[in-house]
């Protein structure tokens, strides 16, 4: 039985990890991931859990011990934002490239500078390419069960994998909604136990972790870790197949809204995909053929699946809630892009930059982007492929 | 039981020969000694900074390790450690490690993973106090990357990016002393020690470092023929100069407490130490002879600040 509860996404994560009660968490503070392990604190101390909780002295090393925790045979979190993140990023590498599947739960904010506190993807973005699966989640209940799912797909065999569980800074991490929780034994019994087949710690056969990889071997190695993302798009599905029978809520690789018959459409990622909906939703109103697609996975991006979905839609937004500095396009885009290119029937496609470090995002503001595609779809010209929105002008 | 070092060489070894290190190294040294401290019934895990020793003694296929091992970045050995040691305390409390059995985490890092870069996450793991022992093989430079000064670097070295000229004598800074910094972070052992003699000092500082609960620090004068500048059979003749000199003092102190391990009968002078090395050329040259005063007085000065400690 489901209960009915109501709390921030910070504090779902955090019920999450308690439920399943990973070895070892090792901690440093940052806005606005802050509260996962202020959370996970209190229940170490009220001893809800038996996980070693370590408060190390940097994002550096929460991840690093994390990676020793791993390696020496049991399960590890940890939970970051921006700077944190970034700050982390070498030891990002490491943990791919290690093949330990760590879980962070990332709160996304805004990369300095000026220093900014709110939501935006620039820190999630810049780890694109760092190894890690990336999930992304709309609000509190799709964070919890997407933290739910975090293990089974990061632990599994053929992936091997860390993974990132991202919500929105502030707007999905402080914000309390109502949640659908799961019972702790149907948690525990869903997520299961860790069983690595190879640990510092295995007493029968001692492992060397983290060698010096010549150009005879580096590149099998990597080749290697770029099939186990691969596999990862599989497992992630058989995953939330089993979460869907088990718990009753169905996740993919993305969501689409309103898409069957959609002549216009909107990428777009987190919270504010449900502004986009409630904007279709007054358009379709008006018998105006508007759709979205939510990304919900980023790493590994499911190129075939999206194109296959944008293939007869007349005209794209991609909403990009980073901005790359390529000078033509944020990160969301050049990967959506890039999907379609083998369409042969590619729709037309904008990039629009918004919303960074904060910066409100309304019906009003999807409609007008909806509007645009309406006449880039009705033949009119396509204009500036790349622009930003919700800037104040000079 | 006392040390034996024919006893001592009998012991299996731990740490391979076919490794990639230079001939004459003496980090290869440190790691066969490290190892010969850990008692046969132990197992070990070996947290090791990105350096020298790590790209010499784990080039994939091969491992010269024959305990478990694991490197992850240059800074954050003890990090990485930290979390090595919260896996082995939960899979204690949770039966999944026996009662009876002994892992010890040894943490391995060159000056430059110790002093300077890694020297956050060191700091971090001695406050937060977790059961492990650094070993810090210190060869006072960064040296896989070609002898580049570090805070471990001695004022007047010739590194390569502290060059003598005719503007420079060399480094302008005395070497930072961990060792001292340690001791006030209040980790229950921290040793000074090197190689010389039947290594007898070494075993018995890393042997109680390693066995006493905590966050122990054990530092290695290691030195280095390429980059110091010496022939590689010079090794512990250079080692004797350098605790001769009093450049390199052996002492420990157990829980706060000071005790000097070795006085030497005749305290000879640093330029001693220094005529042996190329990295100290200069310093002979006419009209540089204020370095060798220097030199001179620091590790003077450093010595009685020690004795006082000591008493």
């Amino acid at each position: 039985m489901s209960i009915r509860e109501r709390m921030s996404g910070n504090e779902a994560i955090a019920t999450a990890m308690r439920q399943i009660n990973p070895d070892v968490f090792a901690m440093f503070p940052i806005t606005p991931s802050t509260e996962i392990p202020q959370y996970y604190a209190q229940y170490v101390a009220d001893g809800r859990v038996d996980t070693e909780f370590i408060t190390v002295e940097s994002e550096h090393s929460s991840l690093s011990a994390c990676l020793g925790a791993e390696a020496a045979g049991v399960r590890a979190v940890t939970a970051t934002s921006s700077a944190g993140l970034s700050y982390m990023n070498e030891v990002l590498y490491v943990a791919a490239s290690s093949r330990l599947p760590v879980v962070l739960a990332v709160a996304c904010r805004a990369l300095t500078g000026p220093i900014n506190i709110n939501h935006d993807y620039s820190d999630s973005m810049a780890e694109r390419d760092s190894g890690f699966i990336q999930i992304y989640g709309e609000n509190n209940q799709e964070v919890y069960d997407n933290y739910l799912q975090a293990h089974r797909i990061a632990e599994h065999p053929d992936v091997r994998l860390p993974l990132m569980i991202c919500e929105d800074g502030f707007i999905t991490s402080h914000a309390i909604e109502n949640i659908e929780l799961e019972e702790d034994e149907a948690v525990k019994n869903f997520v299961g136990e860790y069983k690595p087949e190879n640990y510092l710690l295995k007493k029968e056969n001692p492992l060397a972790v983290g060698p010096y990889g010549v150009s005879n071997y580096y590149m099998e190695a990597r080749v290697a870790q770029a099939e186990a993302m691969k596999n990862a798009k599989k497992v992630i599905l058989e995953v939330a197949a089993d979460f869907e029978k088990t718990f009753g809520r169905k996740y993919g690789f993305f969501e689409e809204y309103r898409m069957e018959d959609a002549e216009i459409a909107m990428v777009i990622m987190g919270s504010c995909a449900g502004t986009a909906k409630t904007a279709v939703d007054e358009l379709r109103a008006k018998g105006i053929k508007a759709g979205v697609i939510k990304i919900r996975v980023f790493r590994p991006f499911p190129g075939e699946e999206l194109a296959e979905a944008l293939s007869g839609v007349k005209a794209v937004a991609v909403m990009d809630k980073s901005e790359g500095f390529s000078a033509c396009g944020g990160p969301l885009f050049a990967e959506t892009a890039g999907a379609c290119i083998n369409l042969k029937d590619r729709p037309a496609m904008v990039d629009i930059v918004f919303g960074l470090g904060g910066r409100d995002f309304t019906v009003e503001a999807a409609e007008s982007v909806f509007d645009r595609l309406k006449k880039i779809a009705d033949g009119g010209d396509i204009g500036e492929v790349y622009t930003h929105m919700g800037q104040r002008e000079r | 039981m006392a040390y034996n070092l024919k006893n001592e060489m009998n012991k299996e070894e731990r740490f391979h020969s076919g490794h990639r290190l230079c001939a004459g190294c003496a980090a290869g040294i440190v790691c066969r000694a490290m190892m010969r401290a850990v008692e046969p019934e132990d197992r070990a895990v070996i947290c090791n900074a990105t350096g020298c020793l790590e790209v010499s003694s784990f080039q994939y296929p091969y491992t010269a390790w024959e305990d478990s091992y694991i490197h992850t970045a240059f800074e954050n050995a003890s990090a990485t450690a930290s979390g090595v040691e919260a896996a082995y305390n939960i899979m204690k409390k949770k039966g999944k490690i026996a009662a009876d059995e002994n892992v010890k985490i040894l943490v391995i890092g060159g000056d430059g993973g110790t002093y300077d870069i890694g020297f956050q996450s060191l700091s971090g793991a001695l406050e937060r106090g977790h059961d492990l022992t650094y070993f810090c093989y210190d060869n006072n430079a960064y040296m896989n990357t070609g002898t580049q000064r570090s805070s471990a670097t001695p004022r007047f070295t010739n590194a390569t990016t502290t060059p003598s000229g005719t503007e420079s004598v060399g480094k302008k800074q005395n070497q930072k002393d961990l060792t001292q910094i340690v001791v006030m972070h209040a980790s229950p052992y921290v040793a000074q020690t090197t190689m010389f003699g039947n290594m007898k000092d070494f075993h018995e500082k890393a042997h109680r470092a390693i066995y006493t609960k905590g966050a122990t620090f054990v530092n290695v004068l290691t030195p280095c023929p390429r980059g110091w500048g010496y022939p590689a059979d010079e090794l512990t003749e250079i080692c004797k100069l350098a605790i001769d000199t009093c450049v390199w003092p052996l002492y420990e102190v157990v829980e706060g407490e000071y005790r000097l391990t070795y006085e030497p009968k005749k305290k000879l002078p640093v330029e001693e130490f220094m005529r042996r090395q190329t990295r100290f050329k200069h310093c002979f040259a006419k009209g540089n002879e204020w370095t060798l005063e220097a030199a001179q007085e620091y590790v003077d000065k450093k010595w009685e600040e020690l004795l006082a400690k000591c008493k």
